[in-house]
């Protein structure tokens, strides 16, 4: 398997604070890749270092080779690195199809004038994006619900309903904020399926999460971080034997990280 | 609304702003009425432009400087150069909306109350520059202006030379009302195409929207600047029919009520700007014999508006149809 995204020493600093230092390692093309730690440890900020909503203060981000850190989320999106939000970040304001559908303008052929004027390659644009959508809401299971104000979602499907916009981006890397965040186990069982299933389409995987069960469970590989700094990378087998790993979780219950 | 109910509509609109409120005004010999009505119509279009910055979630009172800019760069074409009026009105409008661009580049990064301060500021330099300029005459203005002239095309003459006719103020608003369907017309299109769609995703969340690859910087200048466009084609439309234009032609409190006007529509309805402008600007001039009360019971009843109707006056129509 190759190397789709390479981060190489990568650092963000705060002011005085480090919150990412000297962090590196590789996200292999077709693997679910999660990256750990306990609170504080610096997961969300090399999400966002990883996506390029964060410009780093050393070190660099690669896909296939090319330097992406410092470009503009828009641009790095387009080359196929796609990350998703926590569940409130969606346009609230739309239907759940009119938001997978706003999500397809990676795809889009037509100039803004073209869509002004509806020219006939903006309306293929648009007939094909309508198909699209209705293709990945069935794939999440949200097509009963597809003209339901976006707002009024429940946890879980709001969850589904965020990966359904970054899959209608048809990324290469899908980066997932939390997703098992906030839920029961059997809504955690179906994210879970969500999660491969996304995998089977053929997309790489990259997770930030706290839920340890639904990691050990779902990951191939296992980033764990720890004060900012990588301490250890593996299978999830091996992420349980490390002793530095539990160390780090000391105080906290065996049982919340799977052993 | 199905499309043959929308094209009746306008239909609708069309004949009781182009035939019915002439025949009234005729009859009632209220000639003074067609200035306010032109006035409103222009207005409404300059409205209309800070409505679609609210659209991409951006607070703009900055509107009467490219209104003024829009006025002084068709009165100077005019006055100094001798271009046709009628060639100056969409320059001026270009020149407004290249003139945001460069302004938008920089100031569009800004957010909520900040891109609100920034933009007020914009107004109030404006009028500065207009008083410092060499070109602009400082603050003697531009006076006598000339009325435009006729304008043809193939032959046929589609607006007559405003000097011979015998009834200008007819004219000037017959052609501002349809100046300002076409604004609004465009607007709309916008608005429910997947332009309108895209500038929907940055009010509604601008991170996100870059995540899935929209362009937000590029769209948001795209829209300031149309949005400055329609400022400028106001201004300089207003500027031909009062064949004048000073520094304090457009000011601050243009600008707010401009933005006013917004409100009062109905940020959610993209002709609300047009039933808002329509109020305030008839509203202020009833309220005109209350003499000094006459802006305490204005802001009075404004402010209530806002509470009771945070979403504009056209929000009244929906209610009651979804109720129904």
């Amino acid at each position: 398997m190759d190397d789709l995204l390479q981060i190489s020493r990568l650092t963000k600093q705060f002011g005085g604070l480090v919150a990412v230092s000297d962090v590196s390692f590789s996200v292999r093309e077709g693997e679910i890749l999660s990256i750990i730690g306990p609170n504080g440890a610096g997961k969300s900020t090399l999400f966002k270092l990883a996506s390029s909503f964060l410009r780093p203060t050393a070190g660099e981000v690669r896909f296939r080779g090319e330097r992406i850190s410092g470009l503009a989320p828009h641009v790095v999106a387009r080359r196929g690195v796609v990350r998703t939000f926590q569940e409130t970040t969606i346009f609230k304001g739309m239907t759940v199809r009119e938001n997978v559908i706003i999500a397809h303008q990676l795809r889009a052929n037509a100039s803004l004038l073209g869509y002004y004027f509806a020219s006939s390659v903006a309306r293929r644009d648009e007939a094909e994006f309508g198909r699209s959508a209705d293709e990945i809401l069935a794939f999440l299971g949200l097509d009963g619900i597809r003209n339901d104000p976006a707002v009024t979602l429940p946890h879980g499907h709001l969850r589904a309903l965020g990966i359904a916009i970054g899959l209608a981006t048809n990324p290469t890397v899908l980066l997932l904020d939390e997703p098992f965040a906030g839920m029961n186990h059997d809504e955690t069982m179906r994210a879970v399926e969500i999660v491969l299933g996304v995998r089977r389409r053929g997309v790489t995987v990259l997770l930030v999460e706290h839920d340890m069960p639904a990691v050990m469970q779902i990951s191939d590989r296992i980033v764990v971080l720890n004060f900012g700094e990588k301490i250890a990378e593996g299978t999830p087998a091996e992420i349980q034997q490390n002793q530095k790993v539990i160390e780090a979780y000391l105080g906290v219950e065996d049982e919340s990280i799977g052993i | 609304m199905s499309s043959t109910s929308k094209l009746f509509s306008a239909l609708a609109f069309l004949l009781v702003t182009l035939v019915a409120v002439p025949w009234l005004i005729t009859v009632t010999r209220r000639l003074d009425l067609y200035y306010t009505l032109t006035s409103v119509a222009l207005l409404a279009i300059a409205s209309g432009g800070v409505w679609l910055t609210f659209y991409i979630g951006r607070i703009n009172i900055g509107q009467a400087a490219f209104a003024l800019m829009g006025g002084y760069v068709s009165a100077i074409l005019v006055v100094t150069y001798g271009v046709p009026f009628w060639l100056t009105l969409p320059l001026a409008g270009l020149f407004c909306a290249v003139a945001s661009i460069l302004i938008g580049l920089p100031i569009l990064r800004l957010r909520g109350v900040y891109f609100a301060m920034v933009t007020l500021v914009l107004t109030e330099v404006a009028r500065l520059l207009a008083l410092a300029l060499p070109v602009t005459n400082g603050a003697k203005g531009l006076v006598n202006i000339p009325l435009p002239g006729s304008t043809t095309l193939f032959g046929v003459t589609l607006i007559p030379d405003f000097a011979t006719l015998a009834n200008p103020r007819l004219t000037f608003y017959l052609i501002s009302v349809v100046l300002m369907v076409i604004c609004y017309a465009g607007l709309y299109r916008l608005v429910h195409s997947r332009v309108g769609r895209l500038c929907l995703s940055l009010q509604q969340n601008e991170e996100l929207a870059s995540s899935i690859g929209v362009n937000v910087a590029y769209l948001r200048v795209v829209i300031y600047a149309v949005s400055s466009l329609l400022g400028g084609l106001g201004g300089a439309m207003f500027v031909a029919i009062s064949q004048s234009i000073y520094p304090s032609s457009f000011t601050i409190t243009d600008s707010i009520n401009f933005m006013l006007n917004c409100f009062l529509g109905g940020l959610g309805y993209v002709f609300g700007p047009i039933l808002g402008t329509f109020l305030l600007y008839f509203g202020w001039d009833l309220l005109f014999q209350t003499g000094r009360l006459q802006l305490l019971i204005f802001s009075s009843v404004l402010i209530a508006l806002m509470l009771i109707l945070p979403n504009g006056l056209l929000s009244l129509r929906l209610f009651r149809r979804s109720k129904g």
